[in-house]
């Protein structure tokens, strides 16, 4: 039975003596792979994945510009490309090149812009829904076309089919989640897979239709990012150009939409208005690029670029802007390397730039990305570490240590700390301890008696006394001004006056002097900078003696407070 | 790089037998010594040293923002910690995990699963029943008599989404009882809930520490801390004061703790007044 | 329509693959993922590529271990980039799975290359030539592509079997499942495997993209169909079955209506998939809009009917006869509403007996009277209450009543009456009348 042999052979391959001969393939030939047994998934997915992809001269092929058909017909083999061929690319010498370069990056930047808004919705997938979501309308305006006798291909007619059904996808996601318990990404997926599905059965129609020639239709579809038309190109500069100025007019509106995801519920009609405004211009710019580039190079776009953005800013603006570049950037470079191996597909070497700036972006983006939050992170526990060791040694000490202040040998007065009495301050193990000790006599904090037991230097003293003063004044901070507190404590900068007010700090300092008299008389040494030559407070809770209040009353009973 | 678990990581050796209290350490169901917990740099606990004193229902007093849900989640190893140990009965976490039951915030989870309040609460016994194995018919049954237990025996056949947000906080409690822990945590319980449920709650808070159980919940009504808690720890960022509620839950804690935020400590006053 | 052997053929070989995806994908839509089944369907390319670039083996197993690799590296990159840099769960998604097919295409194309590639689909599938490939397994001819389907189809069933209850439970509660010492994170992965497999598995029949709808479209629909995790799973497999059949037949019959030749069965599975959840959301016996929608007009009709007794009523009280031409515009005024809606009202009221129209004018029954009286009583008792505890003035109070009226069970007319004893009149004046006797009372019923 063969009424379903439908398996028309697609264009897919670059090399037009390849195509040929493939295009004219017989049922037989089509059916080769499954008879034989010989070819399995392998055979299908790698054809399939490349119709996906894959540059395609097919369509309009007359309309090619003669130049292509040289960087078209690449030898069979892979060479590096020779250095004039790199700056015949570079230089944007041929006519094909510049089209595809100059076209992929206006979608790029187009897309990247949108693509912002869309991710800081939460919507970065809803790309991926609405560009399958554009299949029927294709195919059903390709039926229709040719059913009223016009030709099928007509690229206004298409688009608009596209265009139609991709705004239904979209209204189809919107609709499921507003109506039923269904949750968004179920319905992306519901809406991606059955609006596909249906233009997967409408393409099955063609092809079994008489006078379709529905050969070019899902190269049409898939793109043909090489072999890219001036049309293209014009096309994708007028949406790109579009978008750019009502992001750009609507920028605000944008941002408060991204930023407070209820005002479109809350402001009512103008809100409805411009979340359907924003997600129009990202339908606008998937249907053209999915004409132009294919349908997974269209949503890598719109996702890939923007999310590299992130890494780099905390502003929307800039990171408008920044995504705009990735966007242009991935479509220049991917372009231009694709030129050099025509041999590959253009979109999936796009693709793949634009995953490597996200890659260097994820590690290296100054503001959020890995290796800096992570030697931020590794510098904070180090400091964390010593500040921890630095205070275990001044507290073993400090009557003694407060006594001697300001006298030559004060650092020697608070004696050595055996390392079993340091190890019992906190829940170090021993081994953490080793290492913190290690490290801080690398620094010349502290130095080490015969004995394992450490005492600190006079560096180490004056690094432990501010280490001490500031934890303290924090923990009265937190005391005294616990309404506010918790945003604005960072115990992990170096004096409280890089956050704190230099006139609160005072007050601090002020208040701990006038709770603890015989304590606050001690001043450091001259010569040690200001944060050293104030006092170290006390502790405002745990030193003896001071009444109840200081001292948590859970003392009594089992529960305890801080040591 | 990021070294989290040297510090937590407890052998034999350097364990201390006896807890800061002077107790031996099997005897505390919860030690917390230095812990800490940074999102980024912001940190959200800050070198938090605290014993749970066995057999007390103990709250966790703070204002929003002041580490309270976060501190139950580091101790239950459910985010990273910083720095810091954690012993339960004794022992870290992982060895004591059937030990200790946790009653998550209700908006954790998604309401609308398709599962009834029996099923709910017998993913409580799920700990004990064994990989692979169908749920048994004792525990099936401890299911529905801890469903009984508070109140909820005639809603069990009904999907989760039915129930109101007091009776969804009763299964929770449900599902804790049926996990059978000597040591629980709970997430804020008394969030949102109607007068009813709030007694049953208390009610089985009150027969969890006659059966010697140990419960930890975070707690927002200053007004009924007194009432409802022997135990309390005041927390913001760090520790501010624990102990027993009477001489612990003072208004200039209190004021410490929440700074000026004045119609609060208002309430507090009223009701330390009206239960001196 | 004829039904040749191969159709059955067809249709086993769709309803398995069917199956097996459905299975899996409920706990996709439940721990609201449902795109990693796009993610993984498209990411398992470079998978497939490099196992045959290694091995140089075509072979089932070599492609699936492949898969396998691919589909639980796409979910972890995706889970290391989201935690790492702090993007959104989806849009890492996003980025990993692109970028992991983009990666797959070129290695195809630059390493498989010496390959003899004939083209075929992934994307649409080949169902239709599954059958031209038999075992004739007791007469009847058996595809060849139905057995690593049901192999698929038996690993997932004896997994969901096998760990059903940690899936629940790491499914519903994650954090519980944790301090339960159930690894979440490891059947999460498992699960992401076993998706990966029966998607290169499933690809041959209904194609990649429509993996997805068999994935997410019967989990969803069956969601909206029951609230038990035993009957969704159940029920996901019998629409998974129906959505392969019935696609079928529709991709022979539907389009010779418009006098087109057959068409592809796998997108009509799909079609008819995304119909039947469209049918659910319609007409879900708890959830679909139908009801509630009728639940809503209800409550409307209820409030529009008790309005017009309770005007009817006032109009009794004060004596005025008034036309029944008349009354449909005095509803309007006093109570907005549409004049269709009071028109059903009014019809419905009659038909209950609660009023009659006689000599030109609407009359209470008994019973009606009955019923406005309880009405009007929830009324005046809840405008002296307003006016009593909320000290306001009695021309603010009636819009509040009148609202609450209808809400106003028994028990609350009680309360209400307790509180504002001894009031027998509203703050404007008139009196409250008795709660209708046991007689009266049971008349309304």
């Amino acid at each position: 039975m063969l009424r379903s042999q439908g398996l028309t052979p697609l264009a897919t391959d670059l090399d037009p003596s390849r195509v040929a001969p493939r295009c004219a393939g017989t049922v037989t030939r089509a059916l080769r792979p499954f008879l034989h047994g010989r070819r399995g998934i392998l055979a299908c997915l790698c054809m399939a994945s490349v119709v996906l992809l894959a540059p395609d001269a097919a369509v309009g092929g007359t309309e090619t510009h003669p130049e292509a058909d040289r960087s078209l017909r690449a030898p069979a083999t892979w060479q590096l490309p020779s250095v004039p061929q790199v700056m015949r690319v570079l230089s944007l010498r041929d006519y094909n090149t510049r089209v595809v370069v100059v076209g992929t990056m206006l979608l790029g930047a187009g897309a990247g812009i949108i693509g912002t808004f869309l991710l800081l919705r939460k919507r970065a997938l809803m790309a991926d829904a609405l560009s399958h979501a554009a299949l029927p309308g294709i195919a059903l305006a390709f039926i229709v076309l040719e059913a009223a006798g016009l030709s099928g291909k007509s690229r206004f007619g298409l688009l608009s089919g596209a265009l139609v059904f991709g705004a239904a996808g979209v209204g189809a996601v919107l609709m499921i989640r507003r109506w039923t318990r269904v949750k968004e990404d179920a319905a992306l997926a519901i809406v991606l897979s059955v609006f596909f599905g249906l233009g997967v059965a409408l393409l099955g129609v063609i092809q079994r239709m008489a006078t379709g020639n529905a050969a070019g239709l899902e190269a049409f579809i898939y793109g043909k990012t090489a072999s890219m038309l001036f049309s293209d190109a014009v096309w994708i500069g007028a949406v790109a150009g579009v978008v750019m100025v009502v992001c750009g007019m609507f920028f605000k509106e944008f941002t408060l939409l991204c930023f407070d995801q209820d005002f479109a519920g809350t402001q009512g009609r103008s809100g409805l208005l411009l979340d359907t405004l924003m997600l129009g211009l990202a339908v606008l710019i998937t249907v053209i690029g999915l004409q132009a580039v294919g349908l997974i190079l269209i949503v890598a776009l719109l996702v890939i670029p923007p999310a590299a953005a992130r890494f780099w800013t905390h502003r929307l603006p800039v990171m408008a802007v920044i995504a705009a570049g990735f966007g242009a950037l991935s479509g220049l470079l991917g372009a231009s390397v694709s030129a050099l191996a025509p041999r590959l597909p253009a979109g999936a070497i796009i693709i793949l730039v634009a995953a490597l700036l996200f890659g260097v972006s994820l590690l290296f983006a100054p503001a959020r990305g890995f290796l800096s939050t992570a030697w931020q992170r590794f510098r904070l526990e180090r400091k964390v570490g010593q500040q921890h060791v630095l205070r275990a040694l001044f507290e073993s000490g400090e009557p003694l240590v407060q006594q001697a202040q300001g006298k030559p040998g004060a650092a020697a007065a608070a004696g050595p700390v055996p390392f079993a009495a340091l190890l019992a301050q906190r829940s170090w193990s021993p081994a953490t301890l080793r290492r913190l000790l290690a490290a801080a006599r690398r620094a010349g904090l502290t130095r080490r008696d015969g004995d394992d037991a450490y005492h600190l230097t006079d560096a180490g003293l004056a690094a432990a006394r501010r280490a001490v003063r500031n934890h303290r004044l924090w923990e009265l901070y937190l005391l005294t001004h616990a309404e506010v507190a918790t945003s604005h404590v960072d115990h992990n900068a170096d004096a409280l006056e890089d956050v704190l007010d230099p006139t609160l700090v005072a007050q601090l300092e002020e208040t701990l002097a006038a709770q603890h008299p015989h304590l606050a008389a001690a001043t450091g040494p001259a010569g040690e900078g200001p944060a050293v030559a104030a006092a170290v407070p006390p502790s405002p809770h745990r030193l003896p003696g001071q009444g109840a209040q200081d001292v948590p009353a859970g003392r009594a009973g089992n529960v305890s407070g801080r040591r | 790089m990021i070294d989290t678990h040297a510090a937590t990581d407890v052998t034999s050796t350097d364990t201390p037998a006896v807890s800061r209290g002077g107790l031996p350490l099997d005897r505390v169901p919860l030690a917390v010594h230095d812990l800490t917990v940074a999102y980024y740099r912001k940190p959200v606990l800050w070198d938090v040293d605290f014993e749970a004193p066995e057999g007390k229902l103990i709250a966790i007093v703070g204002p929003n923002g002041a580490g309270k849900s976060t501190l139950i989640k580091a101790a239950l190893d459910l985010v990273p910690r910083t720095s810091g140990r954690v012993l339960f009965y004794g022992k870290p976490y992982r060895r004591q995990r059937q030990l200790i039951g946790y009653v998550p915030q209700r908006e954790s989870v998604d309401w609308d699963f398709p599962v009834t309040a029996l099923d709910v609460v017998v993913m409580g016994r799920y700990g004990q029943v064994g990989w692979c194995r169908p749920v048994g018919r004792q525990h099936r049954e401890a299911a529905r008599a801890a469903l009984e237990h508070v109140g909820m025996g005639d809603f069990a056949g009904r999907q989760i989404s039915q129930l109101s947000g007091g009776q969804q906080q009763r299964v929770f409690l449900a599902r804790a009882l049926a996990q059978d822990a000597r040591l629980y945590f709970m997430d804020e319980p008394f969030a949102g809930v109607d007068a009813a449920t709030e007694k049953a709650i208390v009610r089985i808070l009150h027969e969890l520490r006659s059966g010697g159980r140990t419960v930890i919940a975070v707690h927002h009504d200053l007004q009924t801390v007194p009432e409802y808690f022997d135990h309390v720890l005041l927390v913001n960022l760090r520790v501010v004061a624990a102990g027993p509620t009477a001489s612990t839950f003072t208004s200039e804690n209190l004021q410490k703790t929440f700074g000026g935020r004045l119609t609060l400590l208002d309430q507090a006053a009223h009701a330390l007044a009206s239960r001196r | 329509m004829t039904w040749y052997p191969l159709d059955t053929g067809i249709v086993l070989v769709g309803a398995l693959s069917a199956v097996a995806c459905a299975l899996l994908g409920n706990f996709l839509v439940l721990k609201r993922i449902s795109m990693m089944g796009d993610a993984l369907s498209h990411a398992v390319l470079p998978g497939l590529a490099i196992a045959f670039l290694l091995t140089g083996s075509r072979g089932s197993l070599t492609m699936f271990i492949g898969a396998a690799v691919a589909g639980v590296l796409t979910a972890a990159i995706s889970q290391w980039v989201s935690e790492l840099g702090q993007v959104e769960e989806s849009a890492s998604l996003g980025v990993v799975f692109t970028a992991l097919f983009a990666l797959g295409l070129i290695l195809i194309v630059r390493g498989a290359d010496a390959v003899d590639l004939d083209p075929g689909c992934v994307l649409y599938g080949s169902l239709e030539l599954v059958p031209l490939e038999s075992w004739n397994v007791a007469g009847f001819p058996l595809p060849r592509a139905a057995a690593p389907l049901a192999v698929a189809c038996v690993l997932n069933l004896g997994f969901l079997l096998l760990f059903y209850k940690e899936l629940k439970v790491s499914t519903f509660d994650p954090a519980l499942a944790k301090t339960l010492g159930i690894p979440a994170r490891l059947l999460h992965y498992v699960l992401m495997t076993l998706i990966a497999v029966t998607t290169v598995a499933a690809f041959e029949s209904v194609g990649s993209i429509l993996v997805i709808a068999m994935l997410i479209v019967p989990p969803a629909t069956a969601h909206l169909l029951t609230d038990r995790l035993p009957v969704m799973l159940l029920l996901s497999v019998v629409l998974a079955m129906a959505a392969a059949v019935l696609g079928h037949v529709a991709a022979i019959t539907v389009p010779t209506w418009f006098g087109y030749a057959d068409t592809s069965t796998a997108g009509m599975m799909a079609v008819v998939a995304g119909l039947l959840f469209g049918l659910a959301v319609l007409a879900a016996p708890r959830y679909g809009l139908a009801r509630r929608v009728a639940q809503q007009f209800a409550v409307t009709l209820r409030i529009a009917r008790e309005d017009a007794l309770g005007l009817l009523y006032r109009i009794e009280e004060t004596q005025a006869g008034v036309s029944a031409a008349a009354v449909p515009r005095l509803l309007r005024e006093a109570l907005g509403g549409s004049s269709l809606l009071n028109h059903w009202a009014l019809r419905s009221l009659r038909r209950a007996g609660h009023i009659t129209r006689a000599d030109a004018e609407y009359r209470l029954t008994d019973a009606g009277r009955a019923t406005a009286r309880t009405l009007i009583r929830a009324h005046r008792l809840w405008e002296s209450y307003l006016t009593k505890h909320l000290a306001l003035r009695p021309d603010q109070v009636h819009a509040p009543a009148h609202r609450i009226e209808h809400f106003t069970t028994g028990a609350m007319r009680e309360a209400l009456a307790g509180d504002v004893e001894p009031a027998t009149q509203d703050p404007h004046g008139r009196s409250i009348p008795d709660e209708p006797s046991a007689g009266e009372a049971s008349a309304v019923q």
